[in-house]
């Protein structure tokens, strides 16, 4: 209950910067299968990272500019939304995805601390413009799958994959 | 009488969208298919619409024939996750949603294997974590039946199977009594993924030398140097030898070379020699009377 206190005021106080401030954030415990505790700070900073993903994409998206995603996304997750971007762009396409809440639980923390797994409930609205006509704005809850990787001053987002709820 | 006009027009709409999609405000279709498969969206209805089918992961926009079945080939909608699904008449949009799920098949593993070279005979010191890709590089996340196996150089195989979680698994293994090159596997199905870790000797262990006059010297020489295990310790190893005489000490650093290592030192009567390497003692030998 504390954590998911402490994460909400984190994101308040960064609400200034990136837009955060109606994100709602619960951090259940961690579940973890892996042999390496997470320490709260690590924890903390895994979970700012991961939020500050949330809004990259939606900077990416929103503008169709991939390279917004370089903060926070590396590997397959960076290469999978760049070619998103493109493909939005050919086809004169934007899409607004704005993020209301979360509700995270850390799955797996390697045991050499190169990647940590993260699940995630999460609440967003999509509104699609398509030449400047907003085409729809749906509300969706879909269930991420993420792993995190540390890079040199962030944890950066490696895999970020939706699957049902019930999944 | 404007909220009057208002119901009238929501139903107008209503009604408009039930003409054009025949039915109320949703798309036809699958709601779930695996990713890379061919999949269509049976539309009803008449006149032109756009088909919209977006996420993070992809988009795909089609312009379409109201009425007509829109066909998707394998391979087009191939990147796991949920999408948005809109199809967009002149007068109406109507929405739902489409989960792509991974590949039924593991293709490709992500391996991290650590360290890449460690101390022969240490336990629990080689981890492995694998992550699990279907061929579009989408986490599976079925639960899969790992295997880890660390064969070692004298051919000794140490195998753990378990299972993949959300897509992860990870195990650790010791490294083996013998130094030389360790082959780490972890293999789900006919996938497999290989890392190659050094595994060097440890501490010397029983470090122990002799002592022979040499003119007006004491020659030092150790026996050949070994870790607990036996193997070797390598050359260049720095052996450390001390000369104690009336509290005044003297030290000579010497790496081991073919084996041993040894120096010469001065054959004062009643000085005592100890041989020591990092942290590991040696025997002592007093000189003289």
């Amino acid at each position: 209950m504390s954590k998911s206190l402490i994460l909400l005021c984190l994101a308040l106080a960064m609400s200034p910067c990136t837009g955060l401030a109606q994100v709602a954030v619960h951090l259940e415990p961690a579940d973890l299968h892996g042999s390496r505790p997470v320490s709260e700070q690590t924890s903390a900073a895994v979970i700012r990272d991961y939020l500050q993903s949330w809004q990259s994409l939606r900077s990416a998206m929103e503008q169709n500019r991939a390279d917004l995603l370089e903060p926070s996304f590396v590997g397959t997750a960076r290469d999978k939304f760049a070619e998103t971007v493109q493909q939005q762009a050919v086809l004169g396409i934007r899409t607004k995805y704005q993020d209301s809440s979360h509700d995270i639980q850390i799955i797996f923390y390697s045991p050499e601390g190169l990647s940590m797994e993260l699940t995630d409930k999460v609440d967003y609205d999509v509104e699609v413009i398509d030449h400047d006509h907003i085409k729809t704005k749906q509300r969706i809850s879909a269930r991420y799958v993420v792993v995190m990787t540390p890079a040199e001053v962030r944890w950066r987002v490696r895999v970020l994959q939706g699957a049902p709820l019930r999944f | 009488m404007t909220s009057r006009f208002g119901i009238l027009f929501s139903g107008l709409l209503v009604m408009t969208a039930e003409l054009v999609f025949g039915q109320s405000g949703r798309v036809q279709g699958p709601r779930e298919i695996e990713a890379g498969s061919a999949f269509s969206i049976p539309t009803t209805g008449s006149g032109k619409a756009a088909l919209y089918i977006l996420g993070p992961g992809q988009v795909l926009r089609r312009d379409i024939q109201l009425g007509e079945t829109v066909r998707f080939a394998a391979g087009a909608l191939y990147n796991a996750g949920h999408y948005l699904v809109v199809i967009s008449g002149d007068s109406s949009t109507v929405s739902d949603s489409l989960d792509v799920m991974p590949g039924s098949r593991v293709t490709d593993l992500g391996f991290l294997a650590k360290p890449s070279r460690l101390q022969v005979g240490q336990r629990g010191g080689i981890s492995g974590a694998v992550f699990a890709f279907d061929g579009y590089q989408n986490l599976y996340l079925n639960p899969a039946k790992v295997s880890f196996e660390l064969s070692g150089p004298s051919g000794g195989l140490q195998k753990r199977e378990l299972a993949t979680r959300e897509g992860s698994a990870w195990t650790e293994m010791d490294s083996t009594t013998r130094q030389g090159v360790a082959i780490f596997v972890a293999r789900i199905g006919g996938v497999s993924s290989k890392r190659i870790i050094g595994q060097v000797p440890g501490d010397p262990c029983g470090l122990r030398m002799s002592a022979r006059p040499l003119s007006e010297h004491v020659q030092l020489v150790t026996d050949p140097v070994r870790d607990c295990s036996g193997n070797a310790v390598p050359d260049g190893t720095i052996v450390t030898f001390t000369e104690t005489h009336n509290g005044v000490t003297s030290t000579i650093d010497q790496p081991i070379k073919h084996g041993t290592a040894m120096a010469q030192m001065s054959a004062t009567n009643g000085a005592t020699f100890s041989v020591a390497s990092g942290v590991v003692l040696g025997n002592q030998i007093r000189w003289g009377r």
